[in-house]
């Protein structure tokens, strides 16, 4: 059987797992038939051109995990944030782990889907939010959809902020010979409130994961969301991220997204703008080495007058590493007055190493200012010759460059010690000590 | 100190340095003067390491040892340092962490330990007061939107920092206002000893009025055509590179 089959067919086992009354399972069931149509991307279709899931669908994966592994604190710290302290959403092998974990009701909402989804107090956000910026999607967030019932839920009510950062954290233990994970996240920023956000994904052995999330931001008016997903797992370790983020006026969300690790890694990123005066920002830095696969995919849809969109993706690819960017702006004919800036700048460091990349501007309306600059280059040998001639070694000459390089996406990190953390994963990354925290 | 031997080097099929010989001394100050394309800049790459440059013919010896196959950070360990005429920026990367880097990964390299940070911090002190630089300017990303006086001084900072044994001053005077040509003067000079040597390469003879040369030497299509004290740079300013190249 493949992996479709085994989905389509696995629905009936997890429709005994949540409660079918629920109006979110009607939803469920028209996914898992647009799913059962479309099935899994293929590269014929134009937004898989340069990305193939084929080598995942041989695995057998487990999709609902008979035993859940046991993990201690002291052994997992090293993935948390903890210079700082946060509060904490951990999942470990798709199921929730009260033990790592740190939620509050506290005046906001830190805590569970499945909570949400099972007590009427959160009913009429959930029917209000839920699924609603994906529904019209690619069969990868349909498959999540129809299998959705875990995840992260964070309600930041009016003018509230939460005390400190929130880490999404999911561990995949190997207790299963490989698994699939399907979180659901659903993030919702009310009027004038704000919230920062540290996700990743992190399997702790070898065996094969794969992990097909979805996570929907809502930032009302005036709300200010910013996250961040940290991508540095194993090389067995594959992912499909789908995010979506509705904006309202005034509000504005950032995401920043660190892929150093993984497999296979596919990022869809799409932005709708709901009002005017609202700030988009996507930002990324891609260093990637061996044969990683990273696609990042990206959408900012321009739907009303004076509004701007900041895009800055970095990438730095190695050995037999490919890379792929996909940078869609739409300008609808409304939304005049619009600042669409894009950036997507490479340096190929092997000769085995690709990049695809694909800035696509759809502008209908005629009062906008947009920018777009693509590049693909190596390092700049003249700066390389520059720091060794003052004593600094070929490798660290160059990791100092791609640093340098990099750093226009550091700048807007607002965590201090998650960027301190960043830069310590790209030095680890280009395998040099500098003697100093960049 | 420094041996050049019958040196030819170039890209690829183009010769540029065709038969240089020159010998600098501990203690000594040369300039090295020419018009453009004489080979002045590929000199100083050739001695520094750039690998860009093939060198076909001749060798570079410092202190007696040939630097043949001898990579630029490894030259720069054994005392060589180049002042670039153009230097690069390196945005997110301060003055003084750049620094750091450059004085440890020195000391790494000759066994040493790390530079505690209490003695770094009073070397950079001490030595940016040199260059008349203020706190500011060390934690400013380098040479990003440094005006050319600044990337200049930055330069003979480094050089102070770093303390060569052989100091190439690639046209340190070039884009420079008089006040600026002066303050990176001065700081040369303070650095002047003995045990150490300056080569300053440069189009003009503006810079040795201040950085007063023992030799001076002229360069014409690879090759030097005329030694002689530092009368000789007055004289040329005088009556032109065409008087050498006849």
């Amino acid at each position: 059987m493949d992996l479709k089959e085994k989905l389509v067919s696995s629905f009936m086992v997890f429709e005994n797992r949540v409660d079918i009354d629920h109006p979110v399972h009607d939803i469920r069931s028209e996914a898992i038939k647009q799913f059962e149509e479309k099935g899994f991307p293929s590269k014929k279709e134009e937004a898989w051109k340069y990305t193939s899931l084929k080598s995942l669908q041989k695995h057998d994966f487990s999709l609902f995990p008979k035993e859940v592994g046991a993990l201690e604190y002291k052994d997992v710290k090293k993935y948390f944030l903890h210079e700082i302290d946060t509060y904490k959403i951990v999942f470990v092998d798709g199921v929730y782990s009260s033990f790592l974990s740190e939620t509050t009701h506290d005046g906001v909402d830190v805590c569970l889907l499945s909570a949400a989804l099972s007590k009427e107090k959160y009913a009429h956000i959930i029917e209000r939010y839920f699924n609603k910026t994906a529904a019209a999607s690619d069969s990868m967030t349909n498959l999540n959809t129809a299998f959705s019932k875990e995840g992260a839920y964070i309600y930041i009510p009016k003018g509230k902020m939460p005390l400190k950062p929130i880490e999404i954290v999911h561990f995949s233990t190997g207790t299963e010979a490989a698994l699939m994970v399907q979180p659901r996240n659903l993030i919702i920023a009310d009027e004038n409130a704000e919230l920062q956000i540290i996700e990743r994904h992190q399997s702790l052995t070898k065996n094969p994961v794969f992990t097909n999330a979805v996570t929907e931001i809502f930032a009302e008016k005036d709300a200010r969301v910013d996250f961040y997903k940290v991508q540095n797992d194993h090389k067995e370790a594959s992912l499909v991220d789908n995010t979506y983020i509705s904006q309202q006026t005034n509000s504005r969300v950032s995401v920043h997204t660190f892929s150093f690790g993984g497999n296979i890694t596919r990022n869809n990123l799409n932005y709708y703008q709901h009002g005017e005066h609202i700030d988009s920002t996507l930002k990324g830095i891609t260093i990637l080495g061996d044969k990683q696969h990273v696609d990042h995919h990206t959408l900012v849809h321009h739907q009303h007058p004076n509004c701007e969109s900041h895009q800055d993706y970095k990438g730095i690819f190695g050995d037999k590493s490919t890379g792929v960017f996909n940078g869609k702006i739409i300008v609808d004919k409304i939304a005049q007055k619009t600042n669409a800036f894009q950036q997507n700048n490479n340096v190929l460091i092997s000769d085995k190493a690709t990049i695809n990349a694909k800035p696509q501007l759809e502008i209908f309306a005629d009062d906008v200012k947009c920018s777009h600059g693509c590049t693909i280059g190596q390092l700049d040998e003249n700066a390389l010759f520059y720091m060794r001639s003052r004593g600094i070694g070929k490798k660290e000459a160059q990791a100092l460059l791609m640093y340098a390089f990099s750093n226009n996406v550091m700048e807007s990190v607002r965590i201090p010690a998650l960027k301190l953390r960043i830069n310590r994963l790209i030095a680890e990354k280009l395998g040099v000590d500098l003697g100093f925290d960049l | 100190m420094l041996q050049v031997k019958n040196l030819h080097a170039g890209v690829e099929d183009k010769g540029i340095l065709k038969g240089i010989n020159l010998e600098v001394k501990p203690g000594e100050v040369h300039a090295i003067m020419g018009p453009n394309g004489s080979g002045k800049s590929t000199l100083s790459s050739v001695i520094a390491g750039r690998e860009d440059f093939e060198v076909t013919e001749g060798e570079i010896l410092l202190e007696g040892e040939n630097l043949e196959d001898v990579a630029p950070e490894e030259r720069a360990h054994k005392g060589i340092f180049l002042s670039f005429q153009y230097p690069v920026e390196i945005p997110g990367v301060s003055v003084t962490n750049f620094m750091k880097t450059a004085i440890n990964e020195s000391r790494k390299a000759k066994g040493l330990e790390e530079m505690p940070a209490n003695e770094m911090l009073k070397l950079i002190r001490e030595k940016s007061a040199l260059l008349e630089i203020d706190r500011k300017f060390l934690s400013r990303s380098l040479n990003e939107g440094f005006s050319g006086g600044e990337k200049k001084r930055n330069e003979i900072f480094q050089m102070a920092m770093l303390e060569p044994k052989l100091a190439i001053l690639d046209e340190t005077d070039s884009g420079l206002d008089i006040d600026a040509l002066r303050i990176v003067a001065n700081g040369v000079n303070k650095l002047r000893s003995e045990e150490n040597a300056i080569v300053v390469i440069t189009h003009y003879q503006r810079l040795l009025d201040y950085i007063v040369p023992d030799f001076v030497h002229v360069l014409h299509d690879g090759k030097i055509v005329k030694s002689g004290g530092k009368e000789l740079a007055l004289e040329l300013e005088e009556k032109g590179y065409d008087w050498v190249k006849a």
